[in-house]
């Protein structure tokens, strides 16, 4: 042992279309043990799909993505359905069942997976809602809760199993600064109290600023930086610096192409087929 | 002349590309039914099986909900096969063999069509909305990353329900409507209902009761693999959904009535 802290993700030269469309261009980019990892960038910059490629809900098909050493691009369905148990994710919009009460939607997993016995799943899920602020709201339907109690439920299942790696799509989306606040600490405690590794993206900069220990900026599919909240703060590229003070940037555009767009004639031989 | 070219090309273009998606989708459709076969043997031997409770959830929605409606339009349409039948067959004067034209359109025709148009309506739609908001919303991604399949998880148990549970509502279907004819036939011609009993037994051999039964397994695969496709095809929140519901309904309801008319074709040969 060297003291080094042990790659949990690492993510190889990722290229990813949507149609004909280059959404991710090489990237390239590893998670450490017990950090958290905020993935920023603007809208269209590819961090949620980076994301969904990371949680393996979409196959790449060019670069590798490893997850606690395994490639999933190689896994079998057994071999990722073990995986899968290891991974939390806690969705932007909570995706909660709407049918089931939060209680069913936290013991979800346990039953899918840990077969235990009805008072024991039950018993974990109220020490999971108690970790998140959510003690007694059990047996509530989804739709009776505010939103930011749907994302502190989505949190508490998607910790239920206490995974190695925890996900979170955009988590303080959508909410009032106090609530967001609020929802940063929770990250903080779950990771600190369940020692995870958590993976962020979101484009809240007090967020970022908050709980990221290194930050990986994402632009238009390319990493314009990886490392940590001070060397973000320093970087003297103008790009991070129009991100980081919410500067829009003055596109340039192609005169030939703007005409294009107006007539919306598509470009002959091109690859824009949506 | 050069728009009058664009517009018949872009026209082909897209017949084609509405060819080949109906083709995707039937494939798709094919390939589901194969993956809900494996979960529903394979599943149990990967400790991941099919849940019991999940199934009889869908059979109760499919099924024991869908009784009112059912027995209200197998009576009126048993009913209205009898008015029909004696308005018909009085101007041979042939009123007192109404009973063969009635047993055998409802048993073998009206009762497994009406119901499979029935439950198209109300739970392939429910089907195809359900899975539709469900997607929109992450909570088919939430089962992936669970470690959940959604086929497993959603698919096999509406599979399921339907398959048991259409050819039960057929089955009472038949029940009812033939029920319904013998009381407007006494009523109206004076055929005792135990008579009428004993001329529809005489009339119906078992393979007409198969017939109609059978075809009812097969709208029931279609509706549910119509819905679920139609659900998980959906794109761009709850206007999507709206389209891909309305879009199964009529889909179910056409593959019904297409398979049916091959069904009676094949049958009868």
């Amino acid at each position: 042992m060297n003291g080094e802290p042990k790659t949990v993700i690492e993510v190889e030269d990722l290229v990813t279309h949507y149609g004909g469309r280059k959404i991710l261009d090489g990237v390239s980019m590893n998670v450490t043990e017990g950090e958290i990892m905020v993935i920023m960038g603007g809208s269209g910059s590819g961090k949620s799909t980076l994301l969904r490629y990371m949680m393996a809900l979409e196959r790449q098909t060019s670069g590798t993505i490893k997850l606690l050493d395994q490639d999933i691009g190689k896994l079998n369905q057994q071999e990722m359905f073990g995986l899968r148990k290891k991974i939390g994710v806690a969705f932007q919009g909570g995706a909660l069942f709407s049918s089931m009460t939060v209680g069913e939607n936290i013991m979800l997993p346990l039953y899918e997976h840990a077969h235990l016995d009805m008072m024991t799943m039950e018993i974990m899920a109220r020490m999971k809602l108690e970790v998140v602020d959510l003690a007694g709201f059990e047996d509530l339907m989804p739709a009776e809760l505010s939103g930011g109690m749907i994302k502190r439920a989505a949190f508490a299942r998607a910790v239920i199993m206490d995974p190695k790696l925890l996900f979170c799509d955009e988590p303080s989306a959508g909410l009032d600064p106090v609530v967001a606040s609020a929802l940063d600490d929770l990250i903080l405690k779950l990771r600190d109290a369940l020692q995870m590794t958590v993976v962020v993206v979101t484009h809240e900069l007090d967020s970022v600023f908050k709980i990221a220990d290194r930050v990986t900026v994402l632009d238009r599919g390319h990493i314009l930086f990886i490392g940590t909240v001070e060397e973000l703060r320093n970087n003297k590229s103008e790009r991070i610096q129009n991100l980081l003070n919410r500067r829009p940037e003055d596109e340039t555009i192609d005169p030939d192409e703007y005409l294009r767009r107006l007539t919306g004639e598509e470009e002959t031989g091109g690859d824009a087929t949506l | 002349m050069k728009n009058v070219g664009n517009g018949i090309t872009d026209y082909t273009e897209k017949i084609g590309r509405q060819t080949i998606a109906g083709v995707e989708e039937i494939g798709n459709g094919g390939f589901l039914l194969l993956e809900s076969f494996y979960w529903l043997f394979v599943g149990p031997k990967l400790k991941q099986p099919v849940r019991f409770g999940a199934v009889i959830a869908q059979m109760m929605e499919i099924g024991i909900n869908a009784i009112p409606l059912i027995a209200m339009m197998a009576g009126t349409i048993g009913a209205m096969m009898a008015m029909q039948s004696i308005y018909m067959l009085r101007i041979f004067g042939a009123e007192s063999q109404v009973t063969y034209g009635v047993a055998f359109s409802v048993v073998r025709e009206f009762a497994p069509l009406i119901t499979g148009i029935l439950v198209a309506g109300r739970s392939g739609s429910a089907l195809a909305a359900r899975l539709g908001t469900m997607k929109i919303s992450q909570e088919i991604d939430a089962l992936k990353v669970m470690g959940i399949n959604p086929v497993r998880y959603l698919v096999v148990p509406a599979l399921l329900g339907m398959v048991v549970m259409v050819p039960a509502l057929t089955i009472f279907n038949m029940m009812v409507g033939m029920l319904c004819a013998g009381l407007y036939i006494n009523a109206d011609l004076g055929i005792s209902l135990a008579a009428y009993s004993e001329q529809v037994i005489d009339i119906l051999s078992v393979g007409d009761v198969i017939h109609g039964v059978g075809k009812s397994v097969l709208f029931a695969v279609l509706i549910a693999l119509i819905g679920v496709i139609n659900g998980a095809s959906v794109t761009g929140g709850a206007e999507g959904v709206g389209k891909v519901t309305t879009r199964a309904v009529v889909q179910a309801i056409s593959a019904i009535i297409v398979t049916d008319m091959l069904f009676a074709f094949m049958a009868t040969r």
